[in-house]
């Protein structure tokens, strides 16, 4: 590697000697059961044949500590900095020097005592396991470091100066969580975009959290009743009503335990959104900065860097998209994917009626059209697509009750059986009338699903690369799934199953230049 | 409009290496079918049909799989982006721009060091986009490495 100057260190380097110390204890100590388990094996065979494996084992845990350390070499150059590992399994880690974005630097104890330090280089990547990890340096080295990253990257990039000199910290944390009476509060000249109307209760009980939260209750509730052990059959109110049922037809009992159980999950999904969503509100800073407020009991404000926004989903689950509502929550960079409906801190507005829902978004996004823009079907082929793929479970469940039947079982199997046919087709039509996609303004915006149907919109510029992805089927059928991967939200949005030159079409306008090079306008003849 | 395929094979030892890599499992398969049969009671119609069965599944796989594979996985790297495809029944095609990518890394196992292949792993900033070339060349994979983290040295940015 040509080495431009400027005193720097270009050679390969090892780490601290030291940690020939730290590996070791740190090992053995993970070792000791399967240690004790060498052990008790020595003393079981009593011979004394085996007794030597547990010295062994020790051996070979400091064997693979040299080995670690003779193997683990770094170093950095003007562009990159450089890790290898391996001895066997040989890796190589490169990352450019600008794109290193944090520098941690920890000790635990064990550490300090040995004057010894753990250096962590982060480049944003969510790989799990693909930072670069120095395990160990002595202390002045892990400083050192840390200047050196620091001196490298704010040469090529000004930006990046800042994140990289701070040790602890990710570059941005981009969403906080504090009280309202902390810095991060709603100032006077913020612009209000959204407050909760009280009237938007109503559509708690459509929400799958509020039938959730209804069910976990219910269940912790007659554990309890388990536990403090009463029979449920013994409380008066329970008695009567059991022997009420006893004097009354099936379906009686049937309708009136439905009507029970809507009230339930009413009065407690109700109280649920009112817990979390009282007095929400909605507003931006001219700096830049959208902050969420909300909370009954628990107050809770959030803050989102416009600047980390790379767009928004537009939550319509089916429940709520009967009472026409929807729920808003936001496409950041810096928080890694959440699982679960709306990733928590990034909510944008609870459920709330579509049109204030439309009219957030565009205030939001600074631009109407995402949210409004008639989207692209995906044709016929997609259709029959959603009907083939939703076929498997009545056909299924047909099966299994034809067999129960044949061996005598109640013929309730069977209407559920025939039931699922009517419920199967309406959901994949309605899954096929959610399919589609647009691209509107500077956004790609696409939409899919039935029971949590979502249309995502995504900021072009947000957009790292393309997946395209073809199963057996699709290939046959023309059909591709176009993933946009991207760094922030779930770190991909798809387009599902569009026919090929439409997602190419698509990708192209999306990111105009990048797949130039890969396009080909006539029908290339099969190759390899 | 058509996506052409990536221009660059990988190396051809990448057939070889993947037939071996196959073969202990096949060869767990009929030793697990060996202490099977000889366990169990007489039955000598099904003793000789399953092995020769597996035979012959093992045969297919270890002749159809690997060169399969090889025809599918193609990679390129340009100017401005790498591509790359895999995969066999589902197979996707993988694009991003250099000005994106965020780490270059190389893999050697002890059977790859052997047939002097490597795995080369291109990350982005986000979680859904790494791109994996398997099977290159090893001194080839060590130019990929060169071009591809002197290309992104030159974008500037945090590529998020």
């Amino acid at each position: 590697m040509n080495d431009p100057g400027r005193g720097l260190n270009t050679s390969w380097r090892r780490l601290s000697v030291r940690m020939l110390l730290v590996h070791p204890v740190r090992e053995v100590g993970q070792a000791i059961p399967a240690l004790i388990g060498l052990v008790v094996a020595g003393r079981a065979t009593g011979d004394g044949q085996m007794r030597w494996l547990a010295p062994l084992g020790v051996m070979l845990v400091i064997v693979v500590s040299v080995l670690r350390w003779l193997t683990t070499r770094y170093r950095i150059t003007a562009q990159q900095v450089q890790l290898r590992t391996g001895l066997l399994r040989r890796k190589t880690i490169s990352t450019p020097t600008d794109r290193v974005r944090t520098v941690h630097v920890t000790a635990s104890a064990l550490h300090r005592v040995l004057g010894l330090a753990k250096v962590e280089i982060g480049t944003g990547s969510h790989q799990g396991g693909h930072g670069l990890l120095l395990d160990s340096l002595r202390v002045v080295e892990a400083a050192g470091l840390r200047a050196e990253l620091l001196h490298h990257s704010a040469a090529p990039s000004s930006d990046l100066g800042g994140a990289v000199s701070s040790s602890q910290t990710p570059a941005a944390p981009p969403l906080r969580a504090e009280p309202v009476a902390g810095a991060a509060g709603p100032g006077r000249d913020d612009t209000e975009l959204a407050r909760m109307d009280p009237r938007w209760v109503r559509f708690a009980p459509f929400t799958m959290s509020g039938v959730l939260g209804a069910v976990a209750i219910a269940g912790v509730g007659s554990r309890l009743i388990n536990q403090v052990g009463v029979s449920i059959t013994d409380v008066g109110p329970i008695r009567v009503g059991v022997a009420y049922a006893r004097h009354t037809p099936l379906w009686v009992d049937v309708m009136q335990g439905l009507a029970g159980l809507a009230v339930f999950v009413t009065v407690l999904s109700v109280g649920g959104y009112a817990l979390s969503y009282w007095g929400f509100r909605l507003t931006r800073h001219p700096e830049g900065s959208l902050h969420t407020t909300r909370g009954l009991l628990t107050t809770r404000a959030t803050s989102i860097e416009e600047r980390r926004l790379r767009g928004l989903e537009v939550a319509e689950p089916l429940l709520l998209r009967a009472v026409r509502a929807a729920r808003l929550s936001g496409i950041t960079t810096g928080l890694k994917a959440r699982r679960g409906a709306d990733g928590g801190s990034s909510m944008l507005l609870p459920p709330a009626p579509r049109a204030v829902a439309r009219a957030v978004a565009a205030a939001v996004l600074g631009d109407p059209t995402p949210v409004q823009v008639a989207l692209t079907a995906h044709g016929p082929i997609a259709r029959r697509r959603r009907f083939m793929r939703a076929m498997p479970v009545p056909l299924v469940l047909i099966v299994a009750a034809g067999v129960a039947l044949w061996r005598g079982a109640s013929p309730w199997f069977a209407l559920v059986a025939a039931l699922s046919v009517p419920v199967t087709v309406m959901l994949a039509a309605d899954r096929y009338r959610s399919l589609g996609h647009a691209l509107a303004g500077s956004f790609l915006v696409t939409r899919s699903g039935s029971l949590y149907r979502r249309r995502d919109v995504l900021d072009c510029d947000g957009i790292i690369g393309w997946n395209l992805r073809q199963t057996y089927f699709q290939r046959r059928a023309g059909l591709a799934t176009l993933t946009a991967t991207t760094a922030a939200g779930r770190q991909r949005y798809a387009v599902r199953d569009v026919r090929m030159p439409i997602a190419l079409s698509l990708a192209d306008h999306a990111l105009p230049g990048l797949l130039d090079d890969f396009l080909v306008s006539a029908p290339a003849p099969v190759t390899g | 409009m058509q996506l052409r395929d990536p221009v660059h094979l990988v190396s051809s030892r990448a057939v070889a290496y993947w037939t071996v890599r196959a073969v202990p499992m096949w060869i767990l398969v009929l030793v697990a079918e060996f202490f099977w049969f000889s366990s169990s009671g007489d039955r000598t119609g099904l003793r000789v049909a399953v092995p020769v069965v597996t035979v012959l599944l093992a045969g297919t796989h270890l002749i159809v799989m690997p060169r399969w594979r090889y025809r599918v996985h193609r990679w390129e790297v340009t100017s401005t982006a790498v591509y790359t495809q895999s995969g066999w029944l589902v197979q996707e095609r993988r694009i991003a721009p250099l000005s994106r990518v965020q780490t270059v890394d190389t893999e050697r196992g002890p059977l790859e060091q052997l047939f002097r292949l490597a795995n080369v792993t291109v990350t982005t900033a986000s979680a859904a986009g790494p791109l994996r070339i398997h099977g290159l060349d090893a001194a080839t994979a060590e130019g990929v490495v060169v071009e591809l983290t002197e290309a992104t040295g030159r974008s500037e940015g945090d590529a998020t």
